[in-house]
């Protein structure tokens, strides 16, 4: 009997023993492939631009050089901008998309949950957020121009309505998927209405509305970016836009590699702010995405 | 000591006052479906259920069991009829009443403490109090040590018990329950099951607890009542004379549970039936 119980794990014991040092091993090697991979990726491009630059095949006045784009980079970092340092541009694209962001993620979380409860005003108000949504709002951006001025006022403004219609389309319907079965239990529990809106309600939402930010935030960068081509005395997307002006085909990529950078450093800290806000969740999801 | 001592004079009180804690009196409850027809999910139920009594429902899927509970809890209203709980008709959602839901409706973005705390925070105990009575509840459903864990860590049967403490905390005095076992597997049922009787003897609550498993009715309740396929009426009931206490994984064996069940499966078998047929002719 004895024997028999001990037997499979024996077994299973020497078999994981050995296998384990083995799994590594493949892990390791298939990290350092993926890993040469994706070097090789980038030498490939960024030497074959520069190769066929040099050699005339491409010319590089239409379609820039790397070596031309790395040059305005460091100009930039060692002697400024025509409109003044760099990091005063990146700070300026960086405050015009984070206040927009905060204002359009609170008001579009605020309506959506308000809309959300309230069927009746969902129900009159309906058809005139659809048609407000249907307009593309990058259209707004003379319109902002022309009535907030050149300042920040008027990059914030579109920031804050393209974020505002994703964040509120999603609160709206967080709110409205809520688990019948946790409403009624919060009920029966005791719950009055303010405690059913905070407790079940928006942490029920908020799984909604934390995968609505990520898309919210590249287009509050948008916003950004459109309201300075459009009219501005200071920012990332003035710099694209003069360099354009100027045929100055590096200073597009190179002011394009910034606001990337500046992309993914803000991704990362959403990411790292959804992680906070939702750890009671299983993190499948998370290793799903690249 | 003295605290339990008011606690006990108080229920004998009660008891003493009403027998009956929950009465139906010609419940009828309609719906009006997506299509505008209307559809009598219960029609002119009457059912009386005594203080500290446990009553278990049957019927065939979809007959109106948890419409009934839905109504005795205050979470529906009637369409015609009285549902009176303690001598007095039902309006909103009386604090006295715990229900235990068929699908898990623990809040997954909260730790087990904090699911079982959630009752006594929603009823303006503080914070600490409610934590204490909360690490006692889930001390006595067995999760002693898994304070910390979220809902996604544990498993179905675990979950369920979090359930338990958490409607259990606030001490109801009726206690309906929905289905509560019916996604856990066969051998974490019967342990349950003998929990559910080991916690309600010590809480002493009247119980509807409604079930599509007859051998789980005969083992838990009183009394059996069996509905007829939707819209249902009550069709018969049953008193289970079977000795407390019970051990719901040998009761089934005992010769008078095989001749309760075969009375009243022939009851349900032919509502049963029925609603099979419906069902194949829907689809």
């Amino acid at each position: 009997m004895n024997v028999i119980s001990n037997e499979p794990e024996t077994i299973n014991g020497v078999r994981e023993n050995a296998v384990v040092p083995s799994v590594i091993a493949a892990r390791r090697r298939r990290r350092i492939i993926v890993n040469s991979l994706r070097v090789l990726i980038l030498v490939v491009i960024i030497g074959g631009w520069q190769l066929l630059t040099s050699v005339g095949v491409i010319d590089p006045f239409f379609w820039g050089q790397p070596s031309g784009i790395w040059a305005q980079l460091v100009t930039w970092v060692t002697q400024g901008t025509a409109q003044g340092p760099l990091w005063e541009q990146i700070a300026t694209t960086l405050e015009e998309t984070i206040l927009g962001f905060i204002i359009g993620a609170v008001l579009g979380v605020t309506f959506g949950i308000i809309l959300g409860r309230n069927r009746f005003l969902a129900d009159v108000l309906g058809p005139y957020i659809k048609a407000a949504n249907s307009i593309p709002r990058v259209t707004l951006a003379p319109l902002f121009a022309i009535g907030f001025g050149l300042g920040i006022q008027s990059k914030v403004a579109l920031a804050v309505v393209l974020v505002f219609f994703i964040v509120f389309f999603n609160a709206f319907q967080g709110v409205r998927e809520v688990d019948r079965s946790l409403l009624a239990n919060a009920r029966i529990l005791g719950a009055n209405p303010s405690k059913l809106t905070t407790q079940v309600i928006i942490p029920s939402a908020l799984t909604w509305i934390i995968a609505s930010m990520h898309t919210s935030f590249s287009f509050a960068l948008v916003g950004a970016v459109v309201g300075e081509f459009i009219g501005s005395i200071q920012g990332i997307g003035l710099m694209i836009q003069t360099a354009g002006a100027t045929f100055n085909v590096n200073g597009v990529f190179a002011a394009m590699a910034i606001l990337a950078v500046v992309a993914l450093v803000t991704e990362a800290l959403v990411t790292a702010l959804e992680r906070r806000l939702l750890r009671w969740r299983p993190s499948t999801v998370n290793d799903a995405t690249i | 000591m003295m605290k339990e001592l008011t606690a006990m004079t108080q229920t004998q009180d009660t008891q003493n006052r009403t027998t009956t804690a929950i009465e139906l009196h010609d419940v009828t409850k309609r719906f009006l479906t997506p299509a505008g027809k209307v559809y009598t999910a219960i029609h002119a139920i009457n059912l009386s259920v005594a203080s500290g009594e446990f009553l278990a429902i049957v019927g065939p899927t979809g007959c109106g069991k948890s419409t009934t509970l839905g109504l005795i809890s205050g979470l529906e209203k009637t369409s015609e009829g009285v549902v009176q709980i303690m001598g007095e008709p039902v309006q909103g959602i009386d604090p006295r009443i715990g229900y235990v839901f068929q699908s898990d409706a623990v809040f997954p973005w909260k730790n087990v403490l904090n699911n079982v705390a959630t009752g006594p925070l929603f009823r303006g105990q503080s914070k600490s109090e409610a934590r204490k009575k909360a690490r006692e509840w889930i001390a006595r459903v067995g999760l002693a040590g898994f304070e910390d864990r979220y809902p996604y860590q544990l498993s179905g049967g675990m979950r369920k018990r979090v359930a338990l403490a958490q409607t259990f905390i606030n001490e109801p005095q009726i206690l309906l329950m929905d289905e509560p076992f019916s996604a856990l597997d066969v051998q974490t049922r019967t342990l349950m099951e003998d929990e559910l009787l080991t916690l309600w003897s010590s809480l002493k609550a009247s119980v509807v607890f409604v079930t599509h498993d007859l051998e789980e009715a005969i083992s838990l309740a009183d009394r059996v009542c069996v509905l007829t396929a939707g819209p249902a009426t009550v069709k018969g009931i049953y008193t289970i004379d079977l000795p407390r206490p019970r051990k719901v994984e040998d009761i089934r064996f005992d010769a008078r549970f095989v001749e309760l069940y075969q009375r009243i499966w022939e009851d349900l078998r032919e509502e049963v039936l029925i609603s099979y047929e419906r069902n194949k002719q829907r689809a």
